[in-house]
């Protein structure tokens, strides 16, 4: 089957966007992807969104955005997957296009966060766990990566200060993006002068809670050269997949797998035709630092135990064989929670087409992967993106 | 302090939260909470099982910044605990000075105080472990 290709991304920079509502936040990232592909007009529209009802007290986002985007009377509709939800809305997007049913399809990912309180924050993202099981006994989304990140120093013997190395390599690389929320660098004595905000997790171990919406145009091949695009700015959706695992963490079968980025991966290589060694960089989902380390494990880059030690060798910078969160990835450039896989799809884009800012760009760049986590690994999606 | 949901929504659960009474299907597996399809082998005859209550933490962690609700109760000790039965729970640690909590220690469980929701609100109780009374 064909695979369809991104013809435009848009993005608003990632902060506290305390003058900006959700819906414009939206309507700016969509309105950027229109006029980097050069159309006037989609057939559709996917939301990919966590948690609006709770954060800015508005659902039917498909309605909204549309609306004031100046779509039309076309389909519109949220996806929703946690915080896997920009990811899940992509490949959404991607299938309406092979379906063949729709032609150019918009795909936005949004969240305002900073309009709750930071405690009322705190909640509606532990709404992504089982509020039964989980948020019942008082635990945040911290405190549940928290008890992974303990769990996996213990059985392999790294310290915090070896996971704090995720942290400085994605700040190094987001020092460098105009669109990063934490624009400089820092050491891993930074990271360990933070606080704790559940042991052993740190505040530098974590993503910021922040706005920001990212959207991409996706369409056929043959659309593409219809509407006059560059072949150079066509980057094609060449594979995806996603998976869950159980919603609740201690019903896990081994706490230490993303079983659900594991089994996901593999397909979407398959549908790719390529291996984990075709690729050329890796936006994985580091909301906490040791996701980041279990990430690379489960996708085939790291052996099982040793993802971590990809970044005390140096493997994951710009310049090394495996660059990763190269705009500064969840915790640098930020993680406005279901529009964190539209950025990284967006991000993946720049990087093929060679637009990435100076000092980040990887080199002839033809592969890209971004990988979306939803919960504590209970819903993951896997993109592979290429260069046509 | 937020209001609590309709008591139905709390009660349904208290054979679990107050008993730790999780599910057994007709394979002899076990898994806490009860479920209609036994998680290891996909069999819907499924009847009540009483767990020991015994176990060792496995992971915790110190709760310093609680979804909203919980602030009155911060900082609190939050642990995986395995049962001697085999699954993985997750509650709070309660009697037990935070220093002396490590992996693999040995806890039991007790039913405790989750949360209350202001003066005229509901109270929530549930299984929390402690170090066991020798």
């Amino acid at each position: 089957m064909e695979r369809p290709v991104i013809i435009g991304v848009g993005m608003t920079p990632v902060g506290e966007h305390w003058r900006l509502s959700l819906r414009e936040l939206a309507v700016e990232a969509i309105l950027n992807a229109m006029d980097d592909a050069g159309v006037d007009r989609v057939d559709s529209l996917y939301v990919g969104n966590m948690i609006s009802g709770s954060f800015v007290e508005q659902e039917n986002l498909g309605a909204l955005i549309a609306d004031w985007a100046g779509l039309g009377n076309i389909p519109a509709v949220k996806i929703e997957a946690a915080c896997a939800s920009g990811g899940a809305a992509l490949q959404e997007g991607a299938k309406a296009v092979m379906s063949g049913l729709e032609d150019v399809v918009a795909v936005v990912g949004v969240e305002k966060m900073t309009d709750a309180w930071p405690s009322d924050a705190t909640r509606y993202l532990a709404y992504a766990a089982d509020a039964e099981y989980e948020h019942f006994h008082g635990a945040s989304f911290v405190a549940l990566n928290a008890l992974i990140m303990r769990y996996y120093m213990q059985r392999y013997g790294y310290t915090e200060e070896d996971l704090a190395l995720f942290a400085v390599n994605a700040h190094a690389n987001g020092a460098k993006n105009p669109y990063a929320m934490f624009k400089r660098a820092i050491t891993v004595d930074t990271v360990m002068r933070s606080p704790y905000i559940a042991d052993p997790i740190k505040l530098f171990d974590a993503s910021p809670v922040c706005d920001g919406a990212a959207a991409a145009i996706i369409t056929t091949k043959e659309k593409a050269k219809e509407l006059g695009v560059p072949k150079e700015k066509w980057i094609e959706v060449a594979g995806f997949s996603r998976a869950i695992d159980t919603i609740n963490l201690a019903n896990r079968e081994d706490l230490l797998t993303l079983k659900a980025a594991k089994v996901a991966s593999e397909r979407a290589y398959k549908m790719a035709g390529i291996s984990v060694k075709d690729i050329d960089l890796f936006e994985v989902h580091d909301a906490f630092t040791v996701m980041a380390a279990l990430s690379l494990e489960a996708i085939g880059v790291a052996e099982k135990g040793k993802g971590a030690m990809l970044a005390k060798e140096g493997q994951i910078a710009i310049d090394a064989d495996y660059p990763i969160q190269t705009m500064g990835g969840l915790k640098s450039r930020g993680h406005p929670v279901g529009a964190t896989g539209m950025y990284q799809t967006v991000e993946a884009v720049l990087q093929l087409r060679g637009e990435a800012p100076d000092g980040i760009q990887v080199p002839d760049a033809e592969t890209a992967l971004t990988q979306n986590i939803g919960g504590t690994g209970s819903n993951i999606t896997i993109t592979i993106l290429r260069r046509v | 302090m937020a209001k609590p949901m309709q008591v139905a929504r709390y009660w349904r659960h208290f054979k679990e939260k107050y008993r730790l009474i999780g599910g057994k299907c007709e394979n002899g597996h076990v898994f806490f909470p009860r479920r209609s399809v036994c998680p290891v082998c996909g069999s819907r005859s499924v009847e009540d099982f009483q767990f020991s209550g015994k176990g060792r933490v496995i992971s915790w962690t110190i709760v310093r910044n609680p979804p909203s609700g919980f602030e009155y109760y911060k900082p609190f000790p939050l642990a995986l605990v395995e049962l001697e039965e085999g699954p993985v729970v997750l509650a709070q640690l309660t009697d037990v000075d935070p220093e002396e909590i490590t992996s693999g220690m040995e806890v039991e469980m007790v039913t405790r105080k989750i949360r209350e929701f202001g003066e005229d609100g509901i109270i929530l109780y549930a299984y929390k472990f402690r170090p066991p009374v020798k």
